[in-house]
């Protein structure tokens, strides 16, 4: 693999997360990380949209007229979609049924859509797929993260294996309910983010203005 | 060909072969996966008659034991305008079988089911079938161990479509469990959250005037035959209590019930 195929796929992992830096694909990253099962079947489901669309879309790219250009990202996007919502409901009936609705609405999760117009118009299909391979890993990175801290917390399990026995079946540890709301998952992201812009300052934003200081005493005679 | 990309016939053209291919692989995709959805669906089903009834315990059990576990129940096709069992050659002459009889797929059938007016329709299902599949388990000196009846309503999002298990009284129930909904995770789809299912079993149907008693309440849901609302989903609350209401009155398995269980 050349070095810049590898820039490509790694780079959103870390240093240019969706979530994380991006603020991309939220609104799924809180409603699906309860537990890390569907958490990870979501990551899979969304990486290969991701990918896919990528290179279908960037092998169609110097044949899109432009006035439909949309509009064919989108087709392609939602058929890929609706292929991975049939072969959930084929492969994992249990888990498509707790995924319901977000499944079909990785069609309008911003990273897809997004790295089709930034990425994929622009950069041959090989590239393209890489891209996609490597947004969808960063996304499921953190979804794997929201959704171990808490089915552990919110549960007392990882996969379902317990690991904190809960008071519920006689053990010690008393689950965080909150853990499981999404809320918790706001909170968890905003951590995520705090410690990642600490560690490479590079991804703090420039602030858009800065505040005058106050009057001085003496001019306001 | 860059210099033509723009023009309205090639723009046609790109459209149509586009959404020719993605609609080839779609309904190729729909129709190699139909089966294994199906099957999919029959068991998630059949698990939830076990669920209401008590006998599944997803921590112990495992798909294999759904369908030895299934075996159990006697599965017969009851008319709800009379309230008694069709007869084998009622059902040949209907052309259904109590394996493979569906509601929700008799719905829309005119010869199956027929319209509610407004006033009757207190579940929101618009249409109602005149035939129902009660699954049961029979005492071996008499009477019943386990009633199951399949039962909808209206929701906050569309139509819920569950089992409710009733002890061999026909009054003090055994579970509920739901196979279809589209209420909102996370809340109204709390519903299949076997936590909130736990209240259910031990709660009784009918007051003691013989009229349907059982409520939704706000607020802990202590009485005999409450059991608490599901909190910020009012809609579905009141979806279920409507629904449990409206299947176990008159329009519902009342008359089945006064015939064959209390009769």
């Amino acid at each position: 693999m050349s070095e810049m195929s590898k820039t490509i796929l790694i780079k959103p992992i870390f240093k240019e997360n969706p979530i994380a830096l991006q603020v991309l694909g939220v609104c799924s990253a809180l409603a699906v990380t309860t537990s890390v099962q569907v958490a990870l079947v979501m990551a899979i489901a969304l990486t290969s949209v991701t990918a896919c669309s990528n290179m279908f879309i960037s092998m169609l790219r110097n044949h899109m007229p432009s006035s439909i250009r949309m509009i064919i990202q989108m087709t392609i996007i939602a058929s890929l979609v609706i292929l991975v919502d049939q072969l959930l409901k084929a492969f994992a009936y249990e888990i498509s049924k707790q995924l319901s609705v977000f499944t079909g609405l990785i069609i309008t999760n911003c990273i897809v859509m997004g790295r089709a117009e930034a990425f994929a118009m622009k950069n041959p299909p090989g590239l393209s797929f890489l891209d996609g391979l490597g947004n969808g890993a960063g996304y499921g990175a953190i979804l794997i993260i929201l959704g171990a801290i808490r089915e552990l917390t919110g549960s007392g399990s990882i996969l379902g294996i317990t690991v904190l026995p809960t008071v519920a079946d006689g053990g010690w540890y008393q689950p965080n309910g909150l853990m499981l709301l999404a809320p918790s998952a706001f909170f968890l992201i905003g951590f995520i983010i705090w410690i990642v812009r600490n560690r490479d300052n590079s991804q703090v934003e420039r602030s858009e203005f800065t505040i005058a200081s106050h009057t001085i005493e003496k001019g306001a005679h | 060909m860059s210099s033509n990309v723009n023009s309205v016939a090639y723009t046609i053209k790109v459209a149509l072969v586009l959404c020719a291919m993605c609609s080839i692989l779609i309904s190729g995709a729909a129709v190699l996966l139909k089966p294994m959805q199906t099957a999919n669906q029959i068991l998630d089903r059949n698990r939830n008659i076990l669920i209401a009834a008590g006998m599944y315990d997803p921590e112990v059990n495992s798909d294999a034991d759904v369908q030895s576990m299934f075996e159990r129940f006697n599965a017969r096709i009851v008319d709800l305008d009379t309230g008694s069992y069709l007869t084998d050659e009622q059902m040949s002459e209907l052309g259904i079988d109590p394996l493979t009889y569906s509601e929700a797929a008799s719905r829309n059938d005119p010869a199956l089911s027929a319209a509610l007016s407004s006033d009757e329709d207190t579940a929101n299902i618009r249409r109602r079938v005149r035939y129902a599949t009660v699954y049961s388990i029979e005492n071996p000196e008499g009477g019943y161990e386990t009633l199951v009846l399949p039962v909808s309503g209206f929701g906050l999002w569309g139509i819920m479509y569950g089992y409710l298990a009733l002890e061999g009284d026909g009054n003090t129930i055994r579970g509920i469990g739901f196979y279809d909904h589209k209420e909102t995770p996370g809340l109204g789809g709390e519903i299949s959250n076997p936590m909130w299912q736990a209240q259910w079993p031990g709660k009784l149907i009918f007051g003691t005037t013989g009229e349907v008693a059982f409520q939704l309440a706000k607020g802990g849901g202590e009485g005999v035959s409450q059991v608490d609302a599901l909190a910020g989903a009012t809609l579905t609350s009141r979806g279920v209590e409507n629904m449990i209401v409206f299947w176990l009155g008159q329009r519902g398995f009342g008359s089945f019930l006064t015939n064959e269980v209390k009769g």
